[in-house]
């Protein structure tokens, strides 16, 4: 019994510190945004503080993109929300009117200071020789993606391979169908997550192709450096845009629309950009910052979800809403 | 007393399942056709269900040696035992999964093993199966070690002396008495097992159809922003775990 009362005291400390109210009116923002970006903006946030002319308590919320937009929908009252996909965003619009129509258009480069793409990683010496989407479907190979309905990054992983297809099979969309349905049979795991994905190819050895964020697929070549993976290019890919948005409804509330505005602005500068291309992810302003910084992204052909899909409420009802191309495409 | 517990019953258990039902009652028949009837949902009953009782008549089976271990045996480390057998109620289930999922992947020290023999744990079902006996395990040894030590060994001894064998006196003796306390052990196991999440998402491959749980179905209508699809399923979910609960209970009450 001792022992259990023992064990108590740890969790009243907790609740004590959890208490412990900080009454200062230090202006406060919060960022909401997705799972992998929490390093990047922990260096922004303190680069920003660093800059801004007074104190500002800067806070940031991680999870994933879809869930963290509902989380902002119920009520978590996010100042800003830099999410991997503008249809989590959409949403925030849509469904709830915590921000206008056209956020998109309210920041330069359609609101994505850092972008990525969907590469490949494979383990060393590409045993399988995989080089292109078509490479995918070949007899033996194993794909890693995670679930593009639980995974915002994943969705760009999808709608790049349809992007290759659509151009292989000159939009015959039977065809492209028949790929993608080829694809996802050789897909043993669909992890929920990016991170998990990465663990499952990285540590668990698992399949031999890992579509992913190019952002993601650097980090694991530094972080993995003994088990020897290198990252392939294919022909065609996609513009993976995480974008940024200020959310009205919230700074109004909070008085923090200049704040709000300050913070996101800063992600377009010089500054910002460098620490965005340190944690891979490519800069929206490249001539901006040093050349070394640089080297690690490949020229490649991209294309975007607004030329190609129509955009991402378009691109969501036709393939990822529930029994839309996404569902039938898993049946067997 | 009986005021405070009604009304903490009322707010954490009553009001969410009324939220639930109320915003399931407004739905149209054929929005719960459209959820109930894919290959893919009826799959994953399959395996939420079949897996969660699959694996807490395991504990069952095994938990019952190891809670009369605890509980009438003395031997060094035992407390250090005891304390162990709760690790799964606090441990984040992520972190099971992960650390399951490391050991029986092909390159863990079990998977490795295994995959030699063609026994596929990771990423398959019988991952599932795994996860959810580690997480279910200590709710069955936590209800029948107290049982068991309570039990009056008096009537064993007696059973001894008119000349019953040990295993009589365990079937006709001791079994009988700790029948409710296995079944309840068994419908906690059980229920717990429904609701895993966070484990079994690791260690399953998570395919549709294949290695899916319901839970994670749900998740996928709410990242679909489909909240009539997540709450049907949650609804349906709910009704028959209700269902199994009642008869195990009723099973319960019922005299031998």
């Amino acid at each position: 019994m001792k022992t259990r009362l023992l064990a108590t005291i740890p969790l009243l400390l907790v609740f004590l510190v959890s208490c412990s109210d900080s009454t200062d009116k230090t202006p406060t923002l919060l960022n909401v945004s997705y799972d992998p970006t929490r390093e990047l903006y922990k260096e922004i946030n303190q680069a920003f503080a660093a800059q801004y002319g007074q104190p500002v308590h800067l806070e940031q919320s991680h999870g994933g993109s879809g869930k963290q937009a509902r989380a902002v929908i119920d009520g978590l009252e996010a100042d800003v929300v830099t999410l991997a996909l503008g249809y989590d965003i959409d949403i925030l619009s849509t469904q709830a009117k915590l921000l206008p129509a056209d956020w998109q258009e309210r920041l330069p480069e359609h609101s994505t200071p850092y972008y990525s793409t969907v590469v490949f990683l494979v383990r060393k010496g590409n045993p399988k020789g995989i080089h292109d989407w078509g490479d995918l479907v070949k007899e033996g190979v194993e794909v890693i993606t995670p679930n593009p309905k639980t995974s915002g990054g994943a969705r760009w992983n999808y709608l790049a391979a349809w992007a290759w297809a659509d151009r292989q099979f000159n939009h015959d969309e039977a065809n492209v169908i028949d790929y993608m349905k080829q694809l996802f049979r050789h897909v043993p795991v669909l992890d929920t997550g990016a991170r998990g994905a990465t663990l499952t190819f990285a540590q668990r050895a698992k399949g031999d192709v890992l579509l992913a964020w190019e952002n993601e697929a650097l980090l694991a070549l530094r972080d993995y450096p003994k088990e020897e993976f290198e990252i392939v290019c294919p022909s065609i890919s996609i513009l993976a845009e995480p974008s940024v948005a200020i959310v009205d409804a919230n700074v109004e509330k909070h008085g923090t629309q200049q704040l709000a505005k300050d913070y996101l602005d800063f992600l377009y500068t010089p500054a910002a950009q460098a620490i965005c291309a340190k944690h891979f992810y490519r800069a929206s302003r490249p001539q901006t910052i040093d050349a070394s910084l640089l080297v690690p992204f490949k020229e490649l052909t991209l294309v975007n979800i607004r030329d190609e899909f129509g955009g991402w409420a378009k691109a969501h009802a036709k393939h990822f809403a529930s029994d839309a191309l996404f569902d039938q495409i898993m049946k067997r | 007393m009986f005021g405070i517990g009604m009304a903490y019953m009322g707010m954490l258990i009553l009001l969410p399942m009324a939220a639930l039902a109320i915003r399931t009652a407004q739905l149209s028949p054929q929005e719960f056709r459209r959820v109930l009837t894919s290959a893919e949902t009826i799959a994953a009953f399959k395996v939420s269900f079949g897996q969660a009782f699959l694996a807490a008549l395991f504990n069952t089976i095994v938990g019952l040696p190891v809670a009369w271990t605890l509980a009438r045996y003395k031997f060094p480390g035992r407390k250090f035992l005891e304390l162990w057998i709760d690790l799964p109620f606090a441990l984040p289930t992520a972190v099971a999964g992960i650390a399951i999922c490391g050991l029986y992947s092909p390159r863990g020290w079990i998977g490795a093993c295994l995959e030699p023999l063609g026994v596929k744990v990771a990423y398959s079902v019988n991952g599932i199966f795994v996860a959810l006996v580690f997480v279910g395990i200590p709710f069955v040894i936590r209800t029948l070690q107290p049982i068991i030590e309570n039990l009056d060994t008096a009537e064993e001894e007696a059973a001894a002396c008119l000349g019953a064998s040990r295993f009589y006196t365990f079937r006709r003796v001791i079994l009988p008495s700790l029948r409710p306390a296995i079944l309840t052990g068994f419908s906690m196991a059980f229920a717990r097992g429904l609701g895993e999440y966070g484990s079994v998402i690791f260690i399953a491959g998570n395919i549709p159809g294949e290695s899916e749980i319901l839970p994670l179905r749900i998740v996928h209508a709410l990242e679909s922003y489909d909240y009539d699809g997540a709450a049907i399923l949650a609804t349906a979910m709910l009704l028959v775990s209700f269902i199994m609960l009642a008869a195990i209970n009723a099973l319960q009450r019922k005299r031998p």
